[in-house]
């Protein structure tokens, strides 16, 4: 048979049966999403259920694989993890509600106020440290960091050097593209006309702003809010650049992964619940179903 | 309905496949091989597990290269894979995908309890004969008699200090672990659980009370004061190091004045003429001190070429330029006579027996003492969850 008269048979089979069609359409993508996505947290998932039990000199450990929950009973029961999970959740917030107080002013700006070209020339110039890697951020930030000859402390004689405050500085940086971007198309889908109509009955633009502008573009601020918070949750690394001895959960997965892995298992449960958790309150809001 | 079965039935079985992985990698090793008879023909190809450094292939500086001699000579193929810690190096010589390792004391013990590493026939080893005797049959390279790891080379864990900022240069570890201390927030100590050594290694003579003699075999009560120690000093801590380079950084820039290092880095920052004069010491309570062995996996499928690399890294002149690379003292110590710079085993103190006697290698600590106390000791597992504890509070 010739590789035509291949492919038109190949064809006639296709057409005849739809569910075939459908079938290697959607087949490949179905078994990534299955099997990776979803593949990898159920191994997580399995994994943290798992634990290490000690041999008699307790030099080396034996992975045990009844399932149990001692792995989360050991997180519960130590403070220090508590004690992490609530620092990464609060650098989390503080990250998100900085996001949020810079973007909206630019992404306002932005949408409504800027002529077209400087439109494109702003969303140039928040989208281009997209195109630097995070390690290289990472590291011009420890540069203008430093404590001892810094380009900060050269230049304005303090810094607040590395440590909390400079992680949440450096991750707030990172992030902020991804807030100004889904603010910046709520704000480009208000009408011009509501503005107009609320300055007409008199609305100050502080009023406008707060009355109007706000409650349009709030599914907007949710989703850009998912990704700063989400992605703070998750870092670990900007710590060991910048952070100086400051530690998020991520820091202690990254040294347990090596010790104890059914825990770092565990462990990594906890950012998960935390979205979740996060989630379901951001659907609560109605904010989802407006996207 | 039929749909829904169909996802059920593709979730099952990835679970099916993740879990027979997960549980796999958990039983494997049980059996016991035998000792290697004689070195055979190369199998082409090894995998070598290091830390950076010990296995230069050109690809870091060009000039630098001991591995590629090392495959003309011999044929094996070498593919370098370097580790940052000792935790890492064990869990990775664990998945089995390297042949020989340069494992540290800290590691080593697991390897061997592990089942992991080879008992190794020193009579095939060319060079074993000029080997310090100090470093043979010890306790972090030997289990009941049998040798599971040949020395490389060793070095002591010394206290730098930036002579410009720290006066009069400090004599004790005190230095690091004052919470009044005058130079908080630029002290630096090194980031594993095995640091936990040399918190109790100060505690020794700085509070006799505790009794320690040996800072690796810590009963709970010496364990929690080592560790209390340590948590106060974080307060004082500007960062952490287990990555050389960032340490030395730190020093040149001058974030860090004061802490615990390596002969090598001290030489790369007195080699930069941007950095301040710094001094590195051993304190009068002594110090910890790493010794690294070349281990083989014991199933490994190249077995030929680890005993041909572990002939070849251990030759004099090999041993001289790693030596000089990396920055130790050289186990074979015909090695001394090939080093560039003359003094090179001077400076690392290779023949100075008084300076050894200020030292105590790194070793993986157990429930058993391994002073000989019949007490219980803290175990290595632990010494890691309280470095976390230390790390993160």
């Amino acid at each position: 048979m010739t590789p035509s008269g291949l492919r038109r048979r190949a064809a006639r089979v296709l057409s005849r049966h739809g569910n075939l069609r459908l079938g290697l359409a959607l087949g490949p993508p179905l078994t990534w999403l299955l099997v990776v996505y979803i593949g990898a947290l159920v191994a997580l998932l399995v994994t943290s259920l798992f634990r290490l039990v000690d041999d008699p000199t307790g030099l080396i450990t034996k992975l045990d694989t009844t399932l149990g929950l001692d792995n989360y009973r050991r997180i519960w029961n130590t403070p220090v993890y508590g004690t992490v999970v609530w620092r990464t959740i609060r650098a989390a917030v503080t990250v998100t509600v900085v996001d949020g107080l810079l973007a909206l002013p630019v992404a306002f700006y932005m949408a409504k106020v800027a002529s077209p070209w400087a439109r494109r020339g702003l969303v140039v110039a928040v989208t281009l440290p997209l195109w630097a890697g995070y390690l290289v951020k990472g590291y011009a930030w420890r540069a203008l960091l430093d404590p001892a000859g810094g380009a900060l402390k050269e230049v304005f004689g303090t810094s607040p050097g590395f440590g909390a405050t400079s992680t949440i500085l450096v991750l707030a940086y990172l992030w902020f593209p991804y807030m100004v971007i889904p603010l910046f198309a709520g704000f480009e889908r208000l009408p011009n006309s509501y503005l107009e109509a609320s300055t007409d009955l008199g609305a100050k633009a502080g009023r406008t702003f707060r009355s109007v502008a706000l409650p349009q573009v709030f599914p907007a601020l949710v989703a850009g809010s998912i990704f700063t918070f989400s992605l703070t949750l998750g870092d670990f690394y900007m710590n060991r650049i910048v952070g100086g001895t400051n530690e998020y959960i991520g820091n202690i997965i990254y040294r347990q992964f090596s010790v104890d892995l059914p825990f770092a298992a565990a462990y990594a449960m906890v950012p998960v619940a935390v979205m979740v958790v996060y989630l379901i309150a951001v659907r609560r809001t109605g904010a989802l179903e407006e996207l | 309905m039929k749909r829904q079965r169909m996802a059920g039935l593709v979730i099952a079985t990835a679970l099916a496949v993740v879990i027979a992985g997960v549980t796999g990698a958990g039983i494997a090793g049980a059996a016991v091989g035998g000792q290697q008879k004689k070195i055979g023909k190369g199998e082409g190809a090894l995998s070598v597990l290091a830390w950076p450094g010990y296995a230069e292939n050109g690809s870091t500086d060009p000039s630098v290269d001991w591995v590629t001699p090392f495959e003309q000579a011999t044929g094996c193929t070498t593919t370098v894979k370097t580790f940052g810690t000792s935790d890492e190096a064990f869990q990775l010589f664990n998945t089995g995908q390297f042949d020989v390792v340069s494992a540290s004391g800290d590691s080593s013990l697991r390897s061997v309890a592990n089942g992991d590493a080879a008992v190794i026939n020193t009579k095939l080893l060319t060079n074993y004969s000029d080997i310090a005797r100090y470093l043979k049959k010890q306790r972090w390279n030997t289990v009941a008699g049998k040798v599971y790891g040949v020395p490389q080379g060793w070095g002591a864990n010394l206290l730098m200090s930036n002579d410009a900022v720290v006066k009069p240069a400090p004599t004790s570890w005190g230095v690091v672990f004052d919470k009044n201390s005058p130079y908080s927030g630029k002290v630096t100590a090194y980031d594993s659980p095995i640091y936990i050594a040399d918190a109790a290694l100060y505690l020794k003579s700085a509070k006799p009370s505790l009794k320690i003699t040996d800072p690796y075999s810590l009963d709970r009560k010496q364990f929690n004061a080592a560790v209390a120690l340590l948590k106060q000093q974080k307060g004082i801590v500007g960062e952490y190091w287990s990555d050389y380079l960032k340490e030395q950084e730190a020093f040149t820039k001058g974030s860090i004045v004061v802490g615990t290092t390596w002969q090598y880095v001290t030489n790369l920052v007195k080699a930069d003429t941007t950095s301040p004069p710094v001094t590195a010491v051993v304190p009068k309570e002594g110090s910890t001190a790493w010794s690294d062995n070349w281990m083989v996996y014991r199933k490994s499928k190249h077995s030929n070429c680890a005993y041909q690399w572990l002939n070849w890294i251990t030759k004099p002149d090999v041993q001289a330029q790693v030596a000089e690379w990396f920055g130790e003292a050289p186990a074979n110590l015909k090695a001394c006579t090939q080093t560039s710079d003359p003094a090179h085993c001077k400076t690392y103190g290779v023949d100075d027996a008084a300076f050894r006697k200020q030292l105590s290698y790194w070793t993986t600590p157990t429930k058993k003492c391994l002073d000989g106390r019949s007490v219980a000791c803290v175990a290595y597992k632990d010494w890691a969850a309280a470095w976390d504890e230390i790390k993160a509070s």
